[in-house]
């Protein structure tokens, strides 16, 4: 038998590294792809917040972005949906209040960008 | 007061305490639930996962999606061993070994609460350890296929007490565990739902900074048992409150809060229509069901606003 150690000198059990499931992308499992209208958002963040996957990315606009009138919308704003990992529950449409999400079928979407 | 801006800044990116990638089915409630209660902790956060939907889809070999110090548990002990961790912190710090701050935060589903790893909690909370206690609730063990646990509420068909000829689903009432663990005396109870994040934040940063151990209880309804489209998550969330099937209220320091008080009450009808396990309930000869669901529920929210009212201590 091997020479006993104390709990002291144990090794650490396993450590794995963080956030790797960024490499595996859910975005396949879509029949529904959210359809984002730019000009119709408020950046009010209900999208953001409710989405399940955490693939709307926001970041911090000082110079602002127009949005719903022509307003111009500072301080943290929404980007467009991250088709990596959007599973197309079609929570953020549901849930908009201006309507500027939709949801639209996948093969449609992808039809009409491989039109020449 | 926080806004949805900050919020959606902490939840937001690679560096966020949970990431994209995870395996929840499309349109899950606990992926926001979860994101926003990490992100209501200014210090780092150590979790303690119970088994159950959380963790199964969020750490499938060789995949995570957790970026902050997380541990896999059984069903029993999350509550156990998240007091072993909070005493080891606080010997380290005693000893000079350790001078960050931390919160630890216990992470179950309903059966990994209410039923299976409830006697651990138990135990936890009577011993006060500093942590917070979170149950994402989804009325049933829903990662096994819809088994029946005590957050099943009365009336609701699963694949161990299902409806059909002589059953009208499960026959008896759910636990109220707000109010089981408020009778540790604990400094913070509070009961949230997935649609309101910013009622949820709150109540997630009250139990973070009591003095004490602190449990929330959030709703969370399940798309694939419940049978919903996953566009529905948060309007079932929503609808739940309306109908004061899930009261929003807290419990500080003994003293019952009541956050929101709908208006107008919302018939039960309107949370039970479109979900499977209560189709049967809209069966000709089954209406008495929902009566006497509709009078247990109205009672439950008479009784709260007593109590509220009252100013009795837990």
């Amino acid at each position: 038998m091997s020479e006993r150690k104390t709990w002291q000198e144990l090794e650490l059990g396993v450590e794995l590294p963080a956030a790797t499931s960024l490499g595996y992308k859910t975005g396949g499992w879509r029949v529904l792809r959210p359809v984002w209208n730019a000009s119709e958002c408020i950046h009010c963040m209900i999208c953001v917040n409710y989405c399940p996957d955490m693939a709307i990315p926001v970041t911090k606009s000082e110079e602002g972005v127009a949005g719903k009138g022509g307003r111009l919308f500072k301080g943290v704003v929404r980007l467009e949906t991250n088709l990596d990992y959007c599973k197309g529950c079609g929570i953020c449409a549901h849930e908009c209040p201006t309507k500027c999400l939709s949801m639209i079928r996948e093969e449609e979407a992808e039809q009409a960008s491989c039109k020449l | 007061m926080p806004t949805l801006q900050e919020i959606a800044l902490k939840t937001d990116g690679a560096d966020a305490r949970i990431v994209s990638g995870h395996r929840m089915c499309s349109g899950c409630g606990i992926g926001p639930l979860i994101k926003t209660v990490l992100a209501a902790s200014d210090k780092p956060v150590i979790v303690l996962n119970a088994t159950g939907c959380l963790e199964v889809t969020t750490s499938v070999y060789p995949f995570t999606a957790w970026n902050t110090p997380w541990m896999h548990l059984t069903f029993e002990n999350a509550a156990a061993v998240a007091a072993g961790v909070e005493s080891a912190y606080r010997s380290l710090k005693r000893r000079g070994k350790i001078d960050s701050e931390v919160n630890i935060l216990a992470v179950g589903g309903d059966g990994g609460t209410y039923d299976i790893g409830f006697q651990a909690l138990s135990g936890a909370l009577e011993r006060k350890h500093k942590f917070m206690y979170l149950v994402y609730d989804n009325e049933g063990y829903m990662n096994t296929g819809n088994q029946r646990s005590g957050a099943t509420p009365f009336g609701a068909s699963t694949t161990t007490v299902p409806a059909g000829k002589v059953s009208n689903g499960k026959p008896q009432w759910r636990k109220n565990l707000v109010e089981i663990v408020a009778a540790h005396r604990i400094p913070y109870v509070g009961q949230a739902a997935v649609h309101n994040t910013l009622d949820l934040y709150k109540k997630a940063q009250k139990g973070f900074n009591a003095d004490g151990p602190a449990v929330l209880a959030v709703l969370q309804p399940c798309t694939t048992n419940w049978s919903f489209d996953p566009a529905l998550t948060m309007q079932y969330s929503k609808l739940a409150v309306e109908t004061n099937f899930w009261p929003l209220y807290e419990i500080e320091n003994g003293v019952v809060h009541v956050n929101t008080k709908p208006s107008n009450r919302k018939p039960i009808e309107e949370f039970l229509k479109g979900q499977t396990r209560f189709r049967h309930l809209f069966k000709p000869g089954n209406e008495h069901v929902i009566v006497e669901m509709q009078k247990m529920i109205d009672d439950e929210w008479a009784r709260l606003l007593k109590l509220e009212e009252s100013g009795i201590q837990f």
